[in-house]
């Protein structure tokens, strides 16, 4: 790994206004060294892309609670992959049921983080996928 | 309370203990734990005695219940003399799917409705727009229009249940739909009961489901409190509401202190329209959580009664007694539900509600164990249902009114949170009052303070979450969850697209005409929605007229 510190996107995507664990995520990767950039809420798919382009980040963080996700974590997926930002890792959290994690590693998705997870097991994961 | 010279003995006597009985056992059994905190992260002694209470004044400070300052209570009688409303919160896919869960749950037993409802509906699109894509009925029921009402409430007796709606930017419209499907069953308005969240500032602090701008957000709130004052004398035309904060993460104190001022706030407005307090100061309503700190809960809300009923009379000279009455819904914590093992979340859910029931709530929701996961099942929702009838009819707590009076702790922790909303209020005078707090990210980030504090104590184990960070299992969970109708979504597409199909268009185009001039005016809105949503208009073509005279508001972004 170099030296070069870990840029970081914790996106909002969809109109779920749940924002208590993007915040905490984004402050635990901050104090564990990384940058963060947090979008803030209701963020579209052509959003999230566009700023994880615009910021050249490492990592997408992506955050919902509102069931939306089968919905728009494809296309955000789809959208990172027109902008060429196939090596990004991408990460999501929320309240994701355990039937929809095949499918959402499927398409790219590395990690998904459940209620409950302790900060810094995603530390942890960001700190060895990002090389 | 306590005579002078008592407690001075008393100071000795305590000076002694501490000394002799105390330093013995301390010496042999070390506590646990260098610092007790509360769920909010206060420290608490480890003994209360009259000596953290002694300037405590009985009439003053405590009164009897249904009078000043009703710190024990509205009514004189309490749950003696009727039991809270069991409201649970329900909502999910079609009007169809939650009127069969009303049925439902009235048929076991709840007496009052609560309506949960989905994403777009909350921000004000309709299903089918685009910004809905993957929200509809996630996380509550699509109402898109008087048709989708219509059918949520079929068969549903509106003139003898009342009804709780957590609806917020589009309150009035969703308000009016309501009133609308009545008035078609020929039930007039004078004779609905129930109340509309209607709380615009708590989404700008915390749930963040705000769509205009702060004022003529407030402009539209102020509507509904004049309209109501009018027309709904037995509706709540607002709950002010900070359980949405304290899910955000905020602490107790903070929680009471934030929603307080809000309420402070709406009766500002109120006045500045020219309304009199007690014409509209008796239908605000307030809204709070239930969290894991038993003792922490029950103060704060004989707090708030105390605060509440000092501010109307003093501060804003209310003179109706029934605008001093802090009257008040519960909730249990959802964010103390944990995924892990969730039939632990029944117990917690017990003891929460349990709180609520000793700190005098009006009525009450209790989550359901799977709601970390999905929303609730008819299984998980009925047990939630039957803890408020087994803490009512079993648990003997109702026989009397404020039970934990008198407790040095308790007292101590009411004295305790009133202070610290005091601080609160004058660090939010200082900003400038409560809008301009919210555009300085002040709440903001004293939520988010106070959320990543608890994170970071659970993380670092200071705290312990049974089942997520100790007793940690790795079964897979077995408890069934909700499933909803597959063809929902196309269900309430296609019922979209033939109530716009069938209504009378140009007589739509006309009341959204005439929104429009009100809107941009100074006029009542309330009267042009109904017409609005008697025309068959849709929730999304009504707020859209206001979206454009308003314009939308996007918020500082805060970590």
């Amino acid at each position: 790994m170099s030296d070069k510190k870990i840029r970081v996107l914790i996106a909002k995507p969809g109109l779920d206004g749940h924002d208590r664990g993007a915040k905490v995520i984004a402050r635990a990767l901050r104090d564990a060294g990384m940058e963060v950039i947090y979008t803030g809420i209701r963020q579209t798919p052509e959003m999230i892309a566009e700023a994880a382009l615009q910021e050249d980040v490492d990592v997408v963080g992506m955050s919902i609670l509102s069931g939306a996700h089968m919905a728009l974590f494809p296309k955000v997926m789809d959208l990172l992959r027109q902008n060429g930002l196939d090596d990004v890792l991408v990460v999501a959290g929320g309240i994701i049921p355990d039937e929809d994690v095949p499918a959402l590693r499927q398409m790219g998705i590395q990690g998904i983080f459940g209620p409950g997870t302790p900060t810094d097991q995603i530390v942890n994961f960001i700190r060895e996928k990002v090389r | 309370m306590f005579d002078q010279e008592k407690l001075k003995s008393l100071q000795e006597r305590r000076a002694q203990w501490e000394e002799t009985t105390l330093q013995k056992t301390l010496d042999r059994f070390p506590e646990r734990m260098e610092s007790f905190l509360t769920t909010s992260g206060t420290p608490v002694e480890r003994l209360y005695t009259p000596l953290d209470v002694a300037d405590l004044d009985y009439e003053r400070d405590l009164g009897f219940p249904g009078e000043y300052p009703f710190t024990r209570g509205v009514h004189a009688t309490m749950h003696r003399g009727r039991l809270w409303t069991m409201r649970m919160f329900a909502g999910f896919g079609t009007a169809e799917e939650t009127n069969a869960r009303y049925k439902y749950l009235l048929e076991h037993g709840e007496t009052g409705l609560s309506v949960a409802f989905d994403m777009p509906t909350l921000y004000g699109y309709d299903t089918d727009d685009p910004h809905a894509l993957g929200e509809f009925g996630k996380c509550g029921v699509a109402v898109s229009s008087l048709a989708d009402m219509e059918i949520l409430f079929d068969g549903i007796p509106v003139d003898q249940v009342t009804t709780s709606m957590t609806i917020n930017s589009p309150a009035a419209v969703i308000w009016a739909m309501y009133i609308a499907m009545a008035e078609k069953r020929g039930i007039p308005m004078h004779l609905l009961g129930g109340t509309i969240q209607n709380d615009i500032l708590k989404e700008f602090i915390a749930q963040k489901e705000f769509i205009f701008p702060p004022a003529p957000s407030m402009r539209l709130v102020v509507d509904t409190f004049e309209f109501g004052s009018r027309y709904l004398p037995r509706w709540n035309t607002i709950s002010i509401s900070g359980y949405h904060i304290r899910e955000a993460g905020s602490t107790a104190a903070q929680e009471l202190a934030f929603t307080l001022a809000d309420g402070l706030e709406y009766v500002r407005w109120g006045l500045a329209r020219g309304l009199d307090v007690d014409e509209f100061a008796p239908r605000l309503s307030f809204f709070f959580n239930s969290h894991n700190d038993f003792f922490e809960e029950i103060a704060k809300f004989r707090a708030a009664r105390r605060i509440w009923a000092r501010e109307m009379r003093q501060t804003f000279g209310a003179k109706d007694p029934r605008s001093w009455l802090l009257r008040f819904h519960t909730q249990t914590a959802g964010c103390s539900l944990t995924a892990q093992q969730p039939e632990n979340n029944i117990v917690r859910t017990t003891w929460q509600a349990l709180a609520a029931v000793l700190g005098g709530t009006q009525s009450l929701h209790t989550n359901s164990m799977d709601e970390a996961l999905a929303l609730p099942s008819e299984y998980a929702v009925k047990i939630a249902l039957r803890t408020q009838q087994l803490i009512a009819h079993e648990s003997g707590v109702v026989n009397t009114v404020d039970p934990l009076a008198g407790s040095y702790f308790v007292e101590a922790q009411t004295n305790r949170l009133e202070r610290e909303v005091y601080d609160y209020f004058r660090q939010i005078e200082a900003l400038g009052g409560v809008i301009p707090a919210i555009e300085k990210g002040f709440f903001q980030r004293e939520i988010a303070e106070s959320a990543y504090r608890y994170q970071m104590e659970i993380d670092t184990h200071k705290r312990t979450i049974v089942g997520v960070n100790e007793y940690v299992e790795d079964e897979p969970i077995r408890i069934p969850l909700l499933e909803m109708d597959p063809q929902g979504y196309e269900r309430q597409v296609a019922r979209l697209e033939r109530v716009r199909r069938e209504r009378d268009n140009e007589r739509v185009g006309a009341t959204l005409e005439a929104l429009r001039q009100a809107a941009r005016g100074s006029d009542n809105t309330m009267p042009y929605i109904l017409d609005c949503v008697r025309a068959y208009a849709t929730l999304g073509e009504i707020m859209g007229v206001f979206r454009q005279v308003f314009g939308e508001y996007r918020e500082p972004t805060i970590i």
